[in-house]
């Protein structure tokens, strides 16, 4: 008979229905149906989403303890590899005498800039960096009115401790200290 | 008044569908020359959303060009992925880990059950059913999506799989919950199927509508479901046996019309050849390291890898046909040429012989059911 097909799909629809509401759940139940919560959706900027935490957006650089401690020794190999290229760096720092200058050992980048309105959030400088020096955030709310003013992040900006990491990404920030503290000995 | 009748004076009329419209699937657009309503001649034109993907490939590493191959087909950003890790484990001669292995498949299949439960929401949105398949099919990739959220840090833009196995092993309890999604899958199937398959306005709507011949799919070289919905018993997973898929039992389903029909059942049922694989693939997954050592090395220093001079096709069945990816290396750490053969522009190429003789509205609905992504039409 040519309209059960119709009226089939339409039982579809009114069970989904059914299902966004407390009480359609309750009847469908009653009725010996097979129900799911049928929310899915989330009130966002009231509600947030609970990321997973390898959730990555845009990358951030660490320091231990002090923020003049970074893990970066300007070796431009996130530079070099970044496929858009929205990695600029200005280093190793020099000293009066052109000797590379130090800080807690290590050399480090005078400048370091990120543009995320260029980063495609792909990770390969996480991969690459032979440091651990870069890490990838789950910032997203970061929308500006100015392009290079907000959009290119300098090292200030782009400075996160090392507790910070480990805050938003446990697993990880665990297994990268066991390296660089396998690597220190 | 005599008794002789004039005949009334038409002239045929040029429209230009698109580009920006919402039933053109991205900036694609078609000049469609019309008699009445019916279409006697049509162009695709194409091109709007080029982005030089294949040259910007030659200047940069071979795995720099995973992030790019993301963006090519969106919705299925994993497969495109694997068929580049195929293409240069070819070209470099590298081995694959074990658990890499079921990774990639169990990753590819979770990825065409997106891809074609999208693909008929859209459908569906085309043939004028707003809202409700699409939401339906969303609903169930939302929860895939979140599954690829939760193995490589992105819902869309994965970036996931390497030469050698994935870049990283799948976090905790990922399997299991990957398990629970497969198994409800039938069922939400079911329910889909209840919705679409027997209904009568979209049976009228899509049986005998751009009929696709068996021939003239082969002389196309169209490939994927638009293929097996003709009739033609080719899929890259069996013929190939590429990866691991010679090591699962499934089947792949064919059309026997070739009309729109087909090709949303014949989807609908790889679907359930789909959540086959998978269970055989989440079941037998071993232990032991996601990534080969010499895929670990590339993914940490990928300037060291240096291929040595000669070519590679590294091709897979993606959700839409055939992804090939054709590199050329001269011994350098960047390709010397990378082409990529998307299913989606070879399949869209014969969109004007199945939209002869229909109306304007019958159009609409073939350009849904060939299932074409603009990002990998252009590149």
């Amino acid at each position: 008979m040519i309209g059960i097909g119709v009226l089939r799909g339409m039982g579809v629809t009114f069970k989904t229905f059914l299902e966004t509401y407390p009480w359609g759940r309750g009847l469908l139940r009653a009725l010996r149906i097979p129900t799911t919560n049928g929310l899915v959706t989330v009130e966002y900027p009231d509600v947030k989403q609970q990321h997973h935490e390898r959730f990555r957006y845009f990358p951030f650089l660490v320091y231990d303890q002090t923020p003049d401690n970074l893990r970066c020794v300007a070796c431009k190999i996130c530079e070099q590899e970044c496929p858009p290229a929205c990695i600029h760096i200005i280093g190793p720092a020099k000293d009066e005498q052109g000797r590379p200058a130090k800080a807690h050992g290590r050399t480090y980048p005078v400048e370091f800039d990120i543009d995320i309105s260029v980063c495609m959030s792909c990770r390969i400088c996480v991969d690459v960096c032979p440091f651990d020096a870069i890490e990838m955030d789950n910032q997203y709310e970061l929308s500006g009115f100015d392009r290079f003013g907000q959009m290119v992040f300098n090292k200030d900006k782009l400075l996160k401790p090392n507790d910070y990491f480990q805050r938003i990404k446990p697993t990880e920030a665990a297994t990268v200290d066991a390296r660089l503290a396998a690597k220190k000995k | 008044m005599n008794s002789q009748t004039h005949p009334i004076e038409t002239e045929l009329l040029e429209v230009s569908l698109g580009p920006q419209h919402p039933s053109t699937h991205g900036v694609f657009r078609m000049n469609a020359t019309l008699d009445g309503e019916t279409i006697v001649k049509l162009k695709p034109v194409m091109g709007y959303l080029h982005r030089n993907h294949e040259q910007i490939g030659e200047g940069i590493t071979y795995i720099a060009s995973f992030p790019f191959t993301d963006r090519l087909d969106y919705f299925c950003a994993m497969s495109n992925n694997f068929g580049l890790a195929l293409a240069i484990e070819k070209l470099g001669g590298i081995a694959v880990s074990e658990r890499g292995e079921y990774l990639r498949v169990i990753m590819a299949e979770l990825t065409r059950l997106i891809n074609h439960t999208a693909v008929t929401g859209f459908l569906l949105n085309d043939m004028g059913a707003f809202g409700t398949p699409l939401l339906y099919a969303f609903r169930e990739r939302e929860k895939i999506l979140d599954l690829f959220e939760a193995a490589s840090g992105s819902r869309m833009m994965c970036n996931y799989v390497r030469p050698g196995g994935v870049r990283e092993d799948v976090p905790e309890a990922w399997l299991e919950r990957a398990e629970k999604l497969v198994d409800g899958y039938p069922a939400f199937l079911d329910e889909f199927e209840k919705l679409l398959t027997e209904n009568e306005i979209i049976r009228q709507r899509c049986q005998h509508v751009g009929i696709l011949p068996k021939e003239l799919a082969i002389n196309a070289s169209a490939t994927g479901p638009l293929l097996r919905a003709s009739g033609v018993d080719y899929d890259i997973r069996k013929v190939d046996g590429y990866s691991i898929y010679s090591r699962f039992n499934f089947r792949v389903p064919l059309g026997t019309v070739g009309d729109v029909y087909d090709r949303y059942y014949v989807r609908i049922l790889e679907m359930r050849e789909s959540v086959k694989i998978l269970q055989q693939a989440l079941k037998e997954i071993p232990t032991g390291a996601a990534i080969s050592p010499k895929g670990l090395a590339m993914v940490k220093a990928p300037r060291t890898f240096r291929p040595p001079k000669g070519e590679a096709y590294g091709r897979i069945e993606s959700p839409k046909g055939e992804l090939g990816f054709y590199l050329v290396s001269d011994g350098t750490p960047q390709p010397y040429r990378y082409h990529i053969r998307a299913p989606s522009f070879v399949n869209l190429t014969i969109l004007e012989d199945m939209c002869l003789g229909h109306k304007v509205a019958d159009v609409i609905i073939i350009l849904g059911s060939i299932d074409i992504v603009m990002g990998e039409v252009d590149r």
